[in-house]
C-alpha cells in the first residue's frame, strides 16, 4: 500500500497564517488540535451534534468535525483562542462564561463561546426565550443550560456597557 | 480576618484557562504519540474462531497488532473486581483484550497501535475476525429466564442476590388495615460526559519509569492498578488526571481495559502511545446505569403510616462486574428516603446480561430507590384520598430522632444512620415555593383554557462524603504562594476555587495566592477519588486541618519571630500581626523564610534565613520534632457518611394531540449542610436536574433483541438541548451536619436523583392513570393514554 497522498493547506487562523500538509481526509477540527496544535476546539462526537467543535469560518459558526481541512484553505478560521482580547484579557463572550458560572468542566465551552460570539453579531440584545434558541445547537452535559443562557444575557450586558472586545 | 470567602459565590479560578482555550484535557496531549484504535466486537455473544490480520499488515504507518494473545504477565488475566461483597457470589470480569469469548457488542479484541488515529482505524477495518455467535441474553426478562448463558460458569445468570430485614415487614403487611402492591421499572441510560475516557502512557526506558495521564476519577486507583497490572513499583509510575470534561460516575470505574493497554503498549513500544475514545466507543464500550425492575408490596394505616415494605428488585448489571453490585446496594438502602417505615424487608438479584457492564452513574441506585419509593407513597396518597404531601409528612423521620438508625449497613460498609436533615421544614418550604395548596386553582384556569397540567413531587436522602479517606497538603512559599494539594480528581465541580476558599479562610490569605492541584499522584499520593458527592466533604475538611496545621506552625514561629504569645497573633491578608497592635506584624511569607533555615541564599528573601542571619544558636536549627517548611498535611477519615436530603416538584403540562410533557415550573429545596460556595452548588444542582429531566423523558439505552445498541450516537441518544431544560427555582436550607469540621455535606449528585419520580408523579396527577415504567416518551403517553381510554 502507498503512503497516503499530502496536501498543502494554508489557512488564516486567529488572524494569522498557518499552514501543514496533510492528507485529504483530515478533519478541520483534527487539523486544528493536532496539525496547528490549537487544542481549544474540541471534539465530542465528530458526527455534527453536540457543537463542541463548532470555528467561525470567515465569521460564520461551522462544526469543524464536519469539514475536510482541505476544502477550507485560503480561508480565515477564528477559534475560541482568538477571541481573547489583544492584550490577552478575555473576551466578552468569556468573560460572561466567568461571570455567569457558565461552565462547569469547560469542554463543551469553546463551541459555545463561538457560536455565541456570532449570535450577538447579528442579534446584540438577545431576550431570554432568544438566547435560549441561540445556544439551542450546542450540547452541554454539565451545566442544565441555565447559567449558559444567562451568560448570553450577560455577554449582551457588556457590549452595551461599551466594555472592550478586540473581536 | 477581613474577607471571609466560606459562603460566598466566589467567581472559579480555572474558569480563565477553560474559556480561552488553554484547558488541557486528554487529546490535548502528546500530538506526537502513537495512537491506538480497537477492534470491538459487533455481537452480543460470540465465541472468537479466527482474527485474520493478512489485509492489515502492510498499511503504512501501522506498528502494531495485539490480540488476547500477545498479552503478557498480569495483562493477561482478568481485570480486577474492585469492590467485592459477600452477596457477590458470581463476579466476573472481563480481560483487557477479549480472551475466546466476547459478551457484549463493543468489548475489545485487537488493539492496534499506529502513526496516526485515522491509520489505526483502516488497519482495525482491514481485519477480519470470524465468530461462532452465541444466543444473547439482553433485558431483565430474558436474563431471569435463563434461557442462554451470559457466563457458562454461573447458574441462572444471577451474580448476587441479597435479603435485607429490619422487623418483620411481611407479618406487617399481612396484619396492615390497607395493601397494595406495585411493579416499577426504569431503563437504561448513561452518563455521557461531553468528553470521552482517554488514555496517554510515556514510558521512560533509562530510569524504566512510566508516566500516564487518564481523564479519570481516580488518578491514584488507576496508578495502583497499571502498577500492579505491569508489574512495575508503585514508585515508578505516576498518573495525573488533566482537565476532564465531565464525568458523571463512568470515569470512576479503573482499570479500563485500555487503562492497562496502553501504558503496557508504551512500555513495550518504548515510545508514547495515545488513544482517545470516540463517541460510538464511549456508547458501546464504556458503562450505563439505571435498569432495574421493582415489586413493592406496601402495608399502611388508615393514617397513610407505612407499617410493612416489602421491595423485591432485579438489577441489570450487563457483561462483568468489575465494580461489584454497588448500585443495588444503594437502592436497598437509600430506597427508605425520609421516611420511617415500621418494617422494611429488600431482598434484589443482580443479574447478567450480554450488554455495556453497568457501574454508577451520578445518583447510583437512588433514581430508581427514589422512584419506587415515591411512586408508593403516591399510590397510597391516592388509594387513602390523602393530599400526597400529607402522606409523606406523616411518615417522615423528625428532625428530634436525629441522628437516626435506619438499622441496615450502607455502601460504605458502615450502619446507615442518618447525621441530619428537617424534612419537615424543607417540605413546608418547598410546598410554599411551588404553590402546592393554591395548586387546584392553577388547575382549573388551565383546565377553562383546555389546557392539561400536573403537579408532582418527591424526596430523597443521598448519602454522601463515603469514606475511607482523603488527604490535604497545604504549603506556604516564600514568594507568599500557596500550594494546595489533593489526591482526588476535578471533572468541573471547581475544586481549585471552593478549595482555595477554604485555605483562604483558615490561613487568612487572599484567595489569589492559593493554587489548587488535584488528582496528580505526584503531589499526592494517597486518595480514593471523586464519586458519591464526596469531594467537597472528604477533601474540603482533610484541606481545612492541614490548613489548620500550618497556621499553628506560622503563629508558633511567628510568635518567637515578635516575641509574643502565638495565642496573641491573628493573620489578615497574609500578614501575621498582634490583635490591637497591627504594627507588631510578620509577613506569613517570611515566616515560609524562617521555617526553613538555610545554608545557601538563593534569593534576596532567602538571605534572611541563612546561617548567619537567623537562629538561636544554644538549639539546632529545626527544633526536635519539627521539620523545615511552612507546611502540612493531613487527612479525613469520617466515622460514616454524611446525609444530604432535597425535595423536588414539577409543575407539567402535557399536549393534548401529542402527549408531549412542557415543563412549567421546577423547583428544588436542597439542603447540603453548610455550602461553600453557593454558585457552584446552584451549578451543581441545575447539571443534576438536566440529567434527572433527561433520564425521565429522553434518555434510554435501546437495545435490540440481539444485543445491539441502536442509539449509540447523538443523533439517537436523546441528550437534552437547552430547549429541554427548564429553568430551575433553588431553595436552600442547611442544616449542618455534626459529622465534620465543616459541617458539609455533599451536593454532586442531588439534582439528579428524584427526577423519575417526580415526573413520574406530575403526569399521573396530570393524566389521573398510574406511570409505573420510566423514562416516558410521548408515544408511550399517547399509547398509554388510548390503551387506559379503551380499557375504562
Ligand atoms: S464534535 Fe463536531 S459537532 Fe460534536
Ligand atoms: S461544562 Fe461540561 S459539558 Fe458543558
Amino acid at each position: 500500500m502507498n503512503p497516503e497522498e499530502l496536501f498543502l493547506v494554508e489557512i488564516t487562523v486567529n488572524g494569522t497564517p498557518l499552514s501543514a500538509r496533510v492528507p485529504a481526509r483530515r478533519l478541520l477540527s483534527d487539523f486544528l488540535r493536532h496539525d496547528l496544535r490549537l487544542t481549544g476546539t474540541h471534539v465530542g462526537c465528530e458526527h455534527g451534534v453536540c457543537g463542541a467543535c463548532t470555528i467561525l469560518l470567515e465569521g460564520k459558526p461551522v462544526r469543524g468535525c464536519l469539514i475536510f481541512a482541505v476544502s477550507v484553505a485560503g480561508s480565515a478560521v477564528t477559534t475560541v483562542e482568538g477571541l481573547v482580547n489583544n492584550d490577552g484579557s478575555l473576551g466578552i463572550v468569556q468573560r460572561a462564561f466567568h461571570e455567569s458560572h457558565g461552565l462547569q468542566c469547560g469542554f463543551c465551552t469553546p463551541g459555545f463561546i463561538t457560536t455565541i460570539h456570532a449570535y450577538l453579531k447579528e442579534n446584540p440584545h438577545p431576550t431570554e426565550e432568544e438566547a435560549r434558541e441561540a445556544i439551542a445547537g450546542n450540547l452541554c452535559r454539565c451545566t442544565g443550560y441555565q447559567n449558559i443562557i444567562k451568560s448570553v444575557l450577560r455577554a449582551a450586558e457588556l457590549i452595551d456597557s461599551g466594555v472592550r472586545d478586540d473581536h | 480576618m477581613t474577607t471571609k470567602s466560606f459562603g460566598e459565590p466566589i467567581l472559579r479560578k480555572e474558569d480563565p484557562r477553560l474559556v480561552s482555550g488553554q484547558g488541557r484535557y486528554l487529546d490535548d496531549l502528546g500530538h506526537d504519540a502513537l495512537a491506538a484504535a480497537f477492534l470491538r466486537s459487533p455481537h452480543a455473544s460470540a465465541r472468537i474462531l479466527d482474527i485474520d490480520v493478512t489485509d492489515a499488515i502492510d498499511v503504512p504507518g501501522l506498528i502494531g497488532i495485539y490480540t488476547y494473545e500477545d498479552l503478557e504477565g498480569r495483562v493477561a488475566e482478568p481485570l480486577p473486581l474492585l469492590i467485592p461483597h459477600p452477596a457477590l457470589l458470581n463476579g466476573r470480569t472481563g480481560y483487557p483484550l477479549a480472551n475466546e469469548y466476547v459478551r457484549h457488542v463493543g468489548e475489545a479484541i485487537v488493539m492496534v497501535i499506529a502513526e496516526d488515529r485515522y491509520v489505526a482505524e483502516d488497519v482495525v477495518d482491514l481485519i477480519k475476525v470470524s465468530y461462532e455467535i452465541l444466543k444473547p441474553v439482553v433485558g431483565i426478562e430474558d436474563a431471569k429466564a435463563a434461557h442462554n448463558a451470559v457466563h457458562s460458569s454461573v447458574p441462572n445468570n444471577v451474580s448476587a442476590h441479597s435479603v435485607k430485614e429490619v422487623g418483620d415487614a411481611r407479618a406487617m403487611i399481612k396484619s396492615a388495615p390497607h395493601k397494595l402492591s406495585l411493579d416499577l421499572f426504569i431503563e437504561r441510560s448513561a452518563c455521557s460526559p461531553l468528553e470521552g475516557k482517554g488514555v496517554y502512557a510515556i514510558w521512560e526506558e533509562d530510569s524504566q519509569e512510566l508516566r500516564l495521564w487518564s481523564s479519570t476519577q481516580t488518578s491514584t486507583g488507576v496508578r495502583a492498578a497499571v502498577a500492579a497490572k505491569l508489574d512495575l513499583p508503585l514508585q515508578k509510575v505516576e498518573c495525573i488526571a488533566p482537565d476532564v470534561g465531565g464525568g458523571f460516575g463512568v470515569k470512576i470505574m479503573h482499570p479500563w481495559p485500555e487503562e492497562v493497554l496502553i501504558p503496557w503498549a508504551a512500555r513495550k513500544l518504548k515510545r508514547p502511545v495515545k488513544w482517545s475514545e470516540d463517541r460510538r466507543e464511549h456508547f458501546i464500550s464504556s458503562a450505563h446505569e439505571r435498569a432495574q425492575e421493582h415489586h413493592i408490596e406496601v402495608g399502611f394505616d388508615e393514617e397513610g403510616r407505612i407499617l410493612g415494605l416489602d421491595v423485591t428488585f432485579f438489577h441489570d448489571n450487563g457483561a462483568y462486574t468489575p465494580y461489584g453490585i454497588i448500585i443495588p446496594l444503594i437502592t436497598s438502602t437509600q430506597l427508605l428516603g425520609p421516611y420511617k417505615p415500621a418494617s422494611y424487608r429488600v431482598e434484589f438479584t443482580s443479574l447478567f446480561t450480554n450488554t455495556v457492564l453497568v457501574i454508577p452513574y451520578r445518583g447510583a441506585g437512588r433514581p430508581q430507590g427514589v422512584f419506587a419509593m415515591e411512586r408508593t407513597v403516591d399510590a397510597i396518597a391516592k388509594y387513602l384520598k390523602l393530599d400526597r404531601t400529607v402522606v409523606r409528612e406523616r411518615n417522615f423521620i423528625q428532625p428530634h430522632e436525629m441522628p437516626y438508625d435506619l438499622g441496615l449497613i450502607f455502601q460504605d460498609g458502615r450502619p446507615l444512620e442518618y447525621d441530619s436533615g428537617d424534612f419537615p421544614a424543607s417540605m413546608a418550604m418547598l410546598k410554599k415555593m411551588v404553590g402546592w395548596d393554591d395548586f387546584e386553582t392553577m388547575r382549573s384556569e388551565y383546565a377553562a383554557m383546555g389546557r392539561k397540567i400536573g403537579i408532582g413531587v418527591a424526596c430523597y436522602v443521598e448519602g454522601t462524603g463515603v469514606g475511607p479517606y482523603e488527604g490535604g497538603f497545604v504549603q506556604v512559599e516564600t514568594s507568599g504562594r500557596i500550594n494546595v494539594a489533593t489526591g482526588l480528581t476535578s471533572q468541573g465541580q471547581g475544586h481549585q476555587t471552593v478549595f482555595a476558599q477554604i485555605v483562604a479562610d483558615e490561613l487568612g490569605v487572599p484567595i489569589e495566592d492559593v493554587f489548587v492541584t488535584t488528582g496528580d499522584t505526584r503531589r499526592f499520593p494517597y486518595a480514593v477519588g471523586t464519586f458519591a458527592s464526596r469531594a467537597a466533604v472528604m477533601s474540603g475538611n482533610a484541606i481545612a486541618l492541614a490548613a489548620r496545621q500550618v497556621r499553628d506552625k506560622a503563629l508558633r514561629l511567628a510568635g518567637e519571630a515578635l516575641e509574643c504569645d502565638p495565642q496573641d497573633l491573628e493573620i489578615v491578608d497574609g500578614i501575621i500581626r498582634v490583635k490591637g497592635d497591627h504594627a507588631k506584624s510578620i509577613a506569613l511569607k517570611t515566616v515560609a523564610v524562617l521555617s526553613n533555615p538555610l545554608r545557601y541564599a538563593f534569593d534576596e528573601s532567602a538571605k534572611a534565613a541563612t546561617q548567619f542571619a537567623v537562629g538561636d544558636t544554644s538549639k539546632p536549627p529545626v527544633p526536635e520534632d519539627q521539620e523545615p517548611g511552612l507546611e502540612g498535611k493531613d487527612y479525613y477519615s469520617p466515622m460514616a457518611s454524611t446525609f444530604a436530603n432535597g425535595m423536588h416538584a414539577v409543575i407539567i403540562e402535557i399536549l393534548p394531540e401529542t402527549a408531549e410533557v412542557k415543563i412549567l415550573r421546577y423547583v428544588v429545596v436542597h439542603d447540603c449542610g453548610r455550602v461553600i460556595n453557593p454558585m457552584i452548588v446552584e451549578g451543581q444542582i441545575h447539571g443534576g436536574v438536566a440529567q434527572g429531566v433527561a433520564g425521565a423523558l429522553y434518555e434510554r439505552m435501546a437495545y435490540d433483541e440481539s444485543g445491539q445498541l441502536q442509539n449509540a450516537s447523538f443523533m439517537d441518544f436523546l441528550m437534552p438541548y437547552s430547549t429541554e431544560i427548564p429553568t430551575v427555582e433553588a431553595g436552600h436550607l442547611e442544616t449542618p451536619s455534626p459529622l465534620n469540621p465543616l459541617g458539609i455535606k455533599g451536593a454532586g449528585e442531588a439534582g439528579v436523583i428524584p427526577g423519575s419520580a417526580v415526573f413520574a408523579s406530575a403526569i399521573e396527577d396530570a393524566e389521573g392513570f398510574e406511570i409505573r415504567r420510566m423514562p416516558i416518551s410521548p408515544s408511550e403517553l399517547w399509547e398509554l393514554r388510548r390503551t387506559m381510554k379503551e380499557n375504562a
